[in-house]
Order: C-alpha cells, then structure tokens, then sequence
C-alpha cells in the first residue's frame, strides 16, 4: 500500500515515470495512419528515379502531369477517407461525377443559362444527392454500402437518360467558349503561377514550345484544390471540434450518441461532403475538356477508396486521416502517369493498384491491433 | 421541500401488453449508495432506460431536486445532472484516453468562426482527474484500447462526473472485470458517493453490491420486490430474494412432501 501511494506521488512528473517506457520518435511515427501511404510514395519516387529518372518523368510538364492526375483523384479521395473515418462508404462518388458533369453542361448549353449559374446549380444538385445518402442511411440504419451503390445505379442511369432525352447524345461539347469572362469558371479552370513558369522558360530552364511559350503554363486548377482541401480537412479532423466528432462517430455511434455526439448530422454532412468533392473534380474536369461526357467518373468511386484505405483509414471506421488518403492518391496518380515512361506495359497498372491496396489492408490491420492491443 | 436529490414514484412501463415494470419506487439522498439488484429479465434494462431518459415512464413521477420533471430525452436527464454509464461505456477504443473523456464536449480556443478543439487543455485534465482517481495514464494521446477494463470503467465514471453528474446510473460497472479490477471501480464509487453525488448501482453480483450498498432494491419480473437499509438485510437475505429463493425454498418442500409420500 505504501509503495503504491508513494508511486502515486512521484507521478507528478510523467517523464520520470517509470513505467512510460521510453517511446521513440520512430515508434510515434508508426502509430500515425498515414505512414504507410508515405513511405510508399517516397518508395515510389526512388523507383521512377532510378527508371525513369533520364525521360520526361521529372521535367516541369512531368511532374504537372502526375500531379495533375493524382491531385483530380485526391480531392474525391479525400472526401472518401474523410466519410470512411467516419464509419461509412459512398460508392456513388463515380456516378455523381457523371451527373455533376451534366448539371453543368445541360444548362449552359442548352437552356441558356450564364455558366456560373449552373456550376452553382450543380453544387446545390451534389448538396441534395448527399443529403439524399446522408438520410437514407442514418434513417434506416442500412449499410451505406447497399445505399450507395443502389445510388451509383440511380445517378449513372438519370445521368445517360436525362442527357439523351434533352440532346439526343451522351455527351455534351461547347463549354469552353463560355469560360472565358465567367465570374465563378475561373477558380476551376486557372493555372496558377504562370509568371514562374514564363520566367524559368525565359531562363531557360525548362522546355519551351517551338513559338516560345513554356510547356508547362503552370499550376492547374486540381493541384490548388487538392492542396487546400488536404490542408482544411487535416486541420479539421485533428484541431476541431467537429473533428472529433468524426472519429466518435466512426468509431462507435452509439457511445458517441450516449455522450452527445449528433451522431446523424455529422453522417450527412460527410456524404454532402463526398458529394461536393465529385462536383469539384467534375467541374474542374468538365471546363478542362470543354465537354460532358455522361460516363465520366465511372469506377472513380473505387479508386478513391483504395487511395483512402492506402492512405490508412480503416474500413469500419473510426481511424484514418485525410493526408494519408492525399499521399495514398499521390501514389496512384505517379505510377499510373510514371508508367508511360518506363518499359512496362500500362496494362499493368491496375495490377498494381489491386497489390498495392492489398498491402495496405494487412498493414493497417495489424497497426490496428497495435493500437487497441490491450496490456 | 425534501432532502432526497431524485425521487422515482411509482413508475410503470408497458410494451403493449408487456408491463415491463410496475410500481417502482426508488429514493437518493446525496452520497447515498443503492443497488438496484436483480435477476435477468427483471427489467432492469427497462428501468435504467426510464432513468436515463431514454424511455418516457407511462406511470410514475420523476421528481429531482424537489422538482417534478418529465425526460423527453437522454439529454434532458443529462442536463438534470442524471448520468447514466452503460455497459459498453461509450467509449471508442481506436480515440486518445483525452478525445473519448471529452467526446461531445470538447474545450475549444480562439476567436469565433475559428475555434478549435483545445487538446492541450483536454490532456492536461484528462490526465490530472484520472490522476486524482490512482490510474496514471501515462500518456493522455494514448488509445483507450490499451487501457484494462477497469481503467476504463473508472474513465467513463470520471468523465461523467467531471460534466457535471449529480446522481450516476451505473450500468454493471464490475460484471466483466476480475476481483481486483472490480474493487478499484467499487472503490471508486464509494469515492465519488463521498463527493456528494448519489449512486445507482445496478448489478446482479449481490457480493459487489453489498459492502458499497446503503440501501438495497431487488427488481423481480418488473416488480419492486422492496427498497432495504443496509441494517436491516442480510446478504444471503438478499442473495436469496434475488434469486428467487422464496421459489426455491417452496420447490424444495414440495419435493420432500412428494419424497415422503412415494416412501409411504
């Protein structure tokens, strides 16, 4: 008894505690989610250097290209992983994509409309289809997963009918001459830093088209996106309240309903939350081609997944983190670019993809029972 | 008006036809102790749900502080003061030892529109209330799923009495614990009772309920089967009510009978 109160005495101090053993930094690290998709990503730039380190990989139109792709893929697979922590799936991500596309084009087009109205149209339109998900699966308590693909059914074939119906095809062209002195377009549709990218072709230091102009204009659009999105949600789950919630909600809804949590509406906002993401990537995409195409964003839904579960969030909620699904998309979108430069056949990419996620699931799995292990 | 903290007057609850419980009476002074005790199936649920406020009483007063209220809902009693910490106390394994003790109620910092979760103020508390209850967590960052049993029994007592309980409803708190686990959390209890809050404590172990009992209920298919001071029950008294031990006592004498008139 004595010694056990005196234990309790020194305790004051939790360095000197004698029963924290001594954590190493590298310990720490592994405890964070995101370590894999990290350690990934830097195994994958050290492959493509050493492969493809002499081709165009690595110039400044290069590394825009795979950022490009890999920044379009992290923004809805962020809003995936951001869903995942808190304990559900959308498969719908895909179709509202497609769907998005259309909420843009259709009224532009066809009926009129200046383009920032319908861009602004089809965010409310992801808005309602979010809540739509949100509701249906916190109401009936059914998996998200059923929900969602009945949805990915449901928006696909809305988006073919309704496209068909209106135009007679199933893809919609002409947007492009409309961007130009839009007041909304431009935050989807602008590279950035353009002067650095004139200045280092004017100094030479990267290459330059025959009339002068550089290769690469700048930064896109996606890029930006995904970066601030990666910035806001990471700053979300780990510094807000809200944040918290997320976690909670995950990882057990009825104690985080007993203590408080509103358990449902943070549920909703996260499907808002993947429904918005796909409108950004569809936007983004729809005034990059000029064009909607009806079937755009298909299979997108899973690739945002697998990027998010590389990234290291588990798939029964309540662990993860929004900058291991925005390395996990950085991994994708580098080897499926890194791919057209090295000798393999691009065949093989999804081959890779599956593998990779693979890995990731046994990884997670066990850093999952380190996490909970009990002493 | 009165000194009892919560009064529960005659409540009933039906399911349709059910009648899950019936007339049940129950009263708490501050630091009082009752153990609600009862077989399975004899409404126990039912009746920590009434409390909690998650089931409205069809029968019955709730009066807490000499007030009459009526729970629309779990977070009505909670704002009463009424904490209940169920079974499965609400805790997330996979969360930091700090984000379950402060889930749903989290501090925040900072200018409006901007605030954010003060997690070094949430570490600092966390780790000096489990401090003052004798479990050192070692790192306040850590998951909750490294934490024993107990440890973490005591946790959802400690935060719901750091949010302000005035009377804990403690769902079998020892069930799943071992001897020595059980007794840091029955400790614990009579601790907090100390404080000034009242306890209910809702067990079928009559061996944990009754050295921290003042007082002693025994629910029996949905009936009070009486409220008991300490002084005036014994433990095997009670072991035997709860069990129905009455039953047993007349099985066992109908069986003699039958024995002796077969031997005739």
């Amino acid at each position: 008894m004595s010694t056990k109160s005196k234990s309790i005495e020194t305790k004051t101090d939790f360095n000197q505690d004698e029963r924290l053993k001594k954590v190493s930094k590298l310990r720490l690290l592994l405890n964070r989610p995101e370590l894999g998709a990290l350690g990934g990503a830097i195994l994958v730039f050290i492959f493509f250097g050493i492969v493809a380190g002499d081709t165009g990989m690595f110039s400044a139109y290069g590394v825009l290209n795979f950022l490009d792709v890999s920044a379009n893929l992290g923004i809805i697979a962020i809003a995936a992983a951001m869903l995942m922590i808190g304990g559900e799936f959308d498969l719908s991500i895909g179709s509202m994509i497609g769907f998005a596309g259309i909420c843009i084009a259709i009224p532009a087009i066809y009926w009129g409309w200046p383009l920032w109205m319908s861009i602004i149209f089809a965010f409310s339109m992801a808005v309602l289809v979010g809540y739509f998900n949100g509701i249906l699966v916190v109401r009936t308590g059914l998996p998200s997963f059923i929900v969602t693909l009945a949805m990915l059914f449901i928006l696909r074939g809305a988006t073919l009918a309704i496209t068909r119906l209106i135009t007679g095809r199933t893809q919609v062209p002409g947007l492009r001459v409309l961007i130009e002195d839009d007041p909304l377009a431009w935050i989807f549709a602008t590279d950035t830093f353009k002067w650095f990218f004139t200045w280092l072709g004017s100094m030479n230091l990267i290459a330059l088209r025959t009339d002068g102009t550089p290769l690469a204009t700048g930064i896109p659009p996606s890029v930006i996106w995904f970066l601030a999105l990666a910035i806001i949600t990471t700053w979300i789950l780990m510094k807000t309240r809200y944040g918290n919630w997320i976690f909670a909600s995950g990882g057990d809804k009825n104690g985080a309903n007993n203590v408080g949590v509103p358990v449902g509406r943070v549920k909703i906002s996260l499907f808002i939350g993947t429904a918005v993401a796909a409108t950004i990537f569809a936007t983004i995409q729809v005034l990059d081609a000029g064009s909607a195409d009806t079937m755009r964003g298909t299979l997108k839904e899973l690739e945002a997944i697998a990027a998010a579960v590389v990234g290291g969030c588990l798939l029964t909620g309540g662990y993860g983190s929004a900058i291991g699904a925005a390395f996990g998309a950085l991994i994708f979108g580098t080897v499926s670019m890194g791919i057209f430069y090295t000798d393999v056949d691009t065949d093989w990419f999804k081959v890779f993809l599956g593998a990779m996620m693979l890995i990731a699931v046994i990884f997670n799995n066990y850093i999952r029972r380190k996490v909970t292990e009990s002493k | 008006m009165s000194d009892y903290l919560v009064q529960f007057n005659n409540i009933s609850k039906f399911f349709g036809k059910v009648i899950a419980l019936k007339d049940v009476t129950m009263k708490l002074k501050r630091g009082q102790i009752m153990c609600l005790l009862g077989d399975n199936g004899a409404g126990k649920s039912t009746l920590i749900k009434t409390l909690a406020g998650v089931h409205k009483p069809d029968e019955g007063e709730i009066i807490v502080e000499g007030k009459k209220t009526i729970f629309d809902s779990p977070k009505d009693a909670l704002d009463m003061g009424i904490a209940t910490v169920y079974q499965d106390l609400a805790l997330v394994s996979l969360m930091s030892v700090t984000r379950n003790f402060f889930m749903g109620r989290e501090p925040m910092k900072g200018p409006p529109f901007f605030k954010t979760f003060d997690i070094e103020k949430a570490n600092k508390i966390a780790a000096e209330r489990m401090g003052q209850i004798g479990i050192d967590v070692r790192d306040p960052s850590q998951a909750v799923g490294t934490m024993s049993g107990g440890e973490r029994q005591c946790l959802a007592i400690s935060r719901a009495i750091y949010f302000g309980a005035k009377v804990l409803v403690l769902d079998e708190p020892t069930s799943a614990l071992g001897v020595h686990q059980a007794s840091v959390v029955l400790k614990y209890i009579v601790k907090a009772a100390s404080q000034g809050l009242a306890v209910i404590l809702i067990t079928h172990n009559v061996h944990h309920a009754y050295p921290v009992g003042n007082s002693f209920t025994v629910l029996n298919r949905g009936k009070s089967l009486g409220t008991y001071e300490k002084k005036d029950i014994s433990r095997e008294k009670l072991l035997s009510m709860m069990a129905g031990g009455e039953e047993l006592n007349k099985l066992e004498v109908e069986l003699q009978e039958m024995n002796r008139s077969s031997a005739n």
